[in-house]
This record gives structure tokens, sequence and C-alpha cells, in this order.
């Protein structure tokens, strides 16, 4: 045998070789990948066969997932619990308005540490990264006084004699914090701003300067069109957790009807309605059937994340294209 | 002209503030404020009167409340940092792989993502007690509910178990693998952003990197520790820092130090357990910080 032909046949063999390991690898990460996407996906598929199962198929033990009777009762009663629309309309409303304070806040913040060089710089900077480490909960009975009569040098109390303004069940505490940059993880999304800001070229800033253009008018017509990946960043994460925020809510507007603060209550708001929706009368003694409470539950939770999917579905293309070019990578 | 440049410096430098102003009142009014005033709670005993409240300083005796009167305290701190100690290397062991595997073209990549992402947006405090008590509901009682998830999530680790210990890992690693195993489901859910950070590290690395190891004959495997690794070491930190302030919310001891200054009112003893808290995970982090600063390649 030639020499020529074993070489040949030795590389024929790594060829096969490898195109077996190939096609092993890809078989297990396809595996691996639906493995993990069912993990993920499995309880929203869960709360959807719930949302649209009628009460008979309850103690149906041949029904898995796939419902035999439709209906739409539990979404309608889920609904009536939940006060729905209102209640998500001025859930929008809050999030949408505290996403902006947010974003405009942090954004100048994080535009100021970034490209000024004014005494303390280092230092204040510090301060950010402490507020992003120090855990709220630290905060969490001044902040309650703070707001329950609040006052900024005691001017409320030099005019009207009373210690302060109770502004506590109302949009104000959140408003105030997120619009200085003091709220919800405000920290982290300074942070991400002023990453992304140190990593755009000077030469931008310095020739719309000698254009003629304020300090001012360089952020807002310059910089600012520039910054869209963090602000998109920023803009849809703020969203997401403001929505989903408990922490504040509970803390500043307990009494008000914000999606979160709704979701957390809402098993004990079901047992409470259900049978009055289903026209039993409190003084009845009715109680609902804890099953059936649990299919509720499951619907009103979906109808809260509802909005978000919805969201998600548009704009998740963005989040990891938008994360990639807004410099919390360095 | 000297004059002139300075005077411009000074101006430049004053508009700093004008940017970070709007942070400034709040660090100062809604942060600093706060942070002290807590502080001076903590040593001191708070009473809610009429009008406003009053203070009566008593030294460390609410730290030595916390500490050594408390019943539950120090079991529940104790299991949140050792929770956190554990979880925090499972969720970037997790992150990283599927930030990997996702990096890599295949077709329905984009989908993929999209759902890798999902618990992003699902995670919810209030969406998780919810559920919770939901299933309290359900079942009658929320201790036969906390046997019944172990049952049921325990689906026979025994086998795994002996392999592991077959093998030659040793018992307390096994274990430790084990309990991934178990929690695989919290680890994914709690591991959305993390996975997006590192993603986003992944795709910074140059492609050319990879390509010179190719010709020099390096191995995926080699590539990945020799490029990969290095390439999205700075970011491990980042995301020990995410994964640990996520894991403030929610927590038991966030619960136990709520319940106490709302549901008991004793505002001096919450306040205290609080801060224990903090210097805790501060302590923490600095440790990881140090471990981590000499191994991290910054180029």
């Amino acid at each position: 045998m030639s020499k020529e032909n074993t070489d040949e046949r030795y590389y024929r063999n790594q060829r096969i070789i490898q195109k077996v390991f190939d096609l092993l690898y890809v078989a297990f990460r396809t595996l691996l990948v639906i493995g993990i996407s069912f993990i993920i996906i499995y309880p929203i598929l869960q709360k959807i066969a719930v949302a649209f199962k009628d009460k008979v198929d309850i103690y149906n033990p041949t029904i898995y997932m796939v419902p035999v009777n439709y209906t739409w009762e539990n979404i309608t009663l889920a609904m009536g619990i939940l006060d729905y629309f209102p209640m998500l309309g001025k859930t929008l409303l809050f999030v949408v308005i505290m996403t902006l304070c947010t974003v405009a806040s942090c954004a100048l913040a994080g535009y100021g540490f970034a490209r000024f060089n004014f005494p303390g710089n280092g230092i204040l900077f510090g301060l950010v990264i402490v507020t992003i480490l120090v855990p709220t909960t630290t905060l969490m009975l001044p902040y309650y006084l703070h707001f329950k009569s609040f006052d900024i040098f005691g001017i409320v109390e030099m005019i009207t004699g009373k210690p302060g303004v109770n502004l506590l069940n109302s949009y104000w505490p959140s408003i105030i914090t997120s619009a200085t940059a003091i709220g919800l993880k405000a920290g982290l999304f300074i942070y991400i701003f002023r990453q992304f800001f140190k990593g755009l070229p000077k030469e931008i800033e310095e020739a719309s300067l000698i254009d003629g253009a304020g300090g001012i008018q360089t952020f807002f017509r310059i910089m600012l069109p520039n910054a869209i990946p963090p602000i998109i960043t920023v803009v849809l994460f703020c969203f997401v957790w403001q929505y989903n925020d408990t922490f504040y809510t509970t803390l500043f507007m307990n009494g008000m009807e914000l999606m979160s603060l709704k979701v957390a209550t809402l098993p004990s708001q079901a047992n409470q309605f259900i049978p009055e929706l289903m026209g039993y009368s409190p003084s009845s003694g009715f109680k609902a059937d804890q099953n059936h409470v649990a299919m509720i539950i499951d619907t009103g939770i979906l109808l809260a994340i509802l909005p978000l999917l919805a969201l998600y579905l548009v704009v998740q293309r963005y989040f990891v294209e938008s994360i990639e070019r807004s410099g919390i990578v360095g | 002209m000297k004059l002139n440049k300075m005077s411009l410096h000074r101006k430049r430098s004053m508009l700093g503030f004008f940017f970070i102003g709007p942070w400034l009142i709040g660090i100062i009014f809604f942060y600093m404020s706060p942070l002290i005033q807590s502080i001076k709670f903590s040593f001191s005993k708070m009473q809610i009167q009429s009008e406003g409240y009053s203070l009566l300083p008593v030294g460390f005796e609410n730290f030595r409340t916390a500490l050594f009167v408390d019943a539950t305290f120090n079991r529940i701190i104790t299991s949140s940092v050792w929770e956190m100690i554990l979880s925090v290397p499972m969720i970037l062991f997790f992150s990283l792989f599927s930030a990997t595997l996702l990096n890599q073209k295949f077709r329905g990549r984009t989908l993929s993502r999209a759902i890798f992402f999902l618990p992003v947006i699902l995670a919810s405090n209030a969406i998780a007690s919810a559920e919770q008590s939901g299933l309290i509901g359900l079942i009658g009682s929320a201790t036969y509910l906390e046997e019944m998830q172990g049952a049921t999530s325990s689906y026979n680790v025994t086998s795994i178990v002996y392999m592991l210990l077959d093998i030659g890992i040793p018992s307390s690693f096994a274990d430790y693998i084990v309990t991934a195993i178990l929690q695989i489901y919290s680890i994914i859910t709690s591991s959305g952003v993390q996975i997006l950070i590192f993603l986003a590290a992944l795709q910074s690395v140059p492609s050319s990197m990879y390509e010179v190891a190719k010709m020099e004959g390096a191995t995926s495997y080699e590539s990945f520790w020799k490029i990969t690794f290095p390439m999205v070491s700075p970011l491990i930190l980042t995301n020990i820092i995410y994964t640990i302030i996520d894991s403030f919310s929610g927590s038991p001891i966030t619960n136990l130090i709520y319940s106490t200054a709302f549901d008991t009112h004793n505002y001096g003893l919450s306040a205290a357990m609080s801060w224990i808290y903090t210097l805790v995970v501060t302590i923490f982090l600095a440790i990881v910080g140090v471990v981590l600063a000499k191994r991290i390649h910054y180029n």
C-alpha cells in the first residue's frame, strides 16, 4: 500500500468521526435548548390551559393541560375580581410616568458623571454604587416616615403650621424618588448610561461646541439621539421592574389600585368575591371550591402578565441588540 | 488668557453639576438623610406618637436583641446568606452556559433567545406570592405545602447520588450538584438578566481571535477556556453583584425586616436587623471582589 493511500483513508476516517461528533453535538444542543425552553414556558402554557378550562373538567383525571369543555367564565370572573381594564389603565399610566421620569433623570446623571470633571466626581459616583449595593429594606422605615410627613427644610410647616404633607397613597413618593434618580434600581440605570456616554467619542461634543452649541443644547441635540441603545435598555427594564415591583408600591401606596398589589392579594380576594360574583349572597355561607379558586387565581396571574407578554413579543429583539450596544459590557 | 481658560473650565464643571442636579437633590434628601435616619433608629428605641415620633437612645441594645434574643433572626440570616452562597455559582454557571449556547448559530436561535429572556419579565414577587397562597388555599396548610413541594420535586435523586459517589466525587460536592438539579427551575428563572449580560459580552469578543486560534489548531474546548472565558471574566463580578442585589427582594430576611417594622412595630430592631444584613452582604461582596480581582483579565 502506498503512503498516499493510507493518508487518504486516515483523513476520510477523521472526517467521518468529526461529522458524527458534530451531529451528536447538534442533537444534544437541540435537546438542551428545547428542554430549558419547556421549563420556562410550561407554567405559562399551563395557565393558558387553565384559563379556558370549565369547572366540570377539574375532577376529570383524564385531562392533561388541554381542556375538554371550554369556557370564558374564568376570565370574566378574574377580570371582575381584578377590576381589570380600569386598573390596567391606572397601572400603565403610573408605570409610564415612572419610566419617563427615571430615564430622564438617570440619563442626565449618567452624562454628568461620564463627561464632566467637577470636583468630587469620583466620590459622588461611588455613592451611586452605594445606592446599588445597600438593600432597600434598610431605608424602608425612614422612607415611610419621610413621605408620611413630607417637608423640605420645614417650608410646609412654616406655611400651614402642620408637620408636612402626607404623600402616602398617592403617586407622588414614587414620582419624586424616580425624578431624582433614587427610585427602583436607578443606580444601575445611571451606571448603564455612564458607561455608554464614556464610550462615545469626545470629538462629537467638541464639534458641536465649536459650532456654537451650549452644553445643554449639545446634550439634547447630539448626545441623546446617539444614546438610543441604552435608552431602550433602560426603558424596557424600568418598565418591567416597575410593573412587577411590590416593594415601593406596598410601602408607599398600599391602598391604591395597581397590578402588582392586586395580584399579590388576589387569592384572598378570590375567596371573598367568587361566591358573590357567582350569584350567592354573602350570608348564604357558600364557600367556593378551592380548586375553582385556584383556577381563577391562575387566570388572574395570566391576565396580569399578559400586557407584559404582548409588549415583549413586540420588543424582544431589541433586548439583546440594545444591551450589546449599551455599554454594560464596557 | 489663562484666566479665560480657567473660567471656561469652571463653567464646564458647573455644567456637570447641572446634569447631575436631580440626582444630587435625590441623594441628599431622599437617600443620605433616610440612610442616616436609619442608622439613628438602629441605636434607639422608637415610639410613634400622635405628633410624629420620639427616639430614646439605647446604644447597641437593638443589635444585641437581633443577634442573641430574637428567636428567628439568626436562623433566617444564616439560611439567607447560605442560600446566596449556594445559588450564586449555580446561576453564574447556568447563565454562562446558556449564553454560550445561545451565541452559537442554529435554527430557531431568535426564538430560543426570546424564550430564555422571558423570566426577566415574569420574575415578579407579586405573582410568586399569589401562586404560593393560591397553592396554600388549595392544599389547606402552609407546612403541608412545603412538604409536598419537597416531595414532588425530589423525583428520585438517590440514584444520581450513588452514581456521583461511585465516580469518586466527594459527598459534599455531590450534595451540591443534587441541590442544583432540584432547584433547576428557580435557577433558570432567576438568571435571565445574567444570560443577557453574558451574551452581550460574548458578542463583543472579536471573531478574529477565534479564527487565529482555529488556525493554530486549538480545539473549541481550548478556545473556550483560553479566549472566551478570559474575555467575559470582567462580567462575572458584575453578574455576581447583580445576582446578589436581585436576591434582596422577596428573600425571607427582607420579609422578616418588613414584618418586624410594620406588624410588630419594633422599628429600632428592624433597622438594626437590616444593618446587620447590609454588613453581611458587604463583607461577602468584598471577599468575592478581592478573590476575583486578581483572576479577572482586563483588556
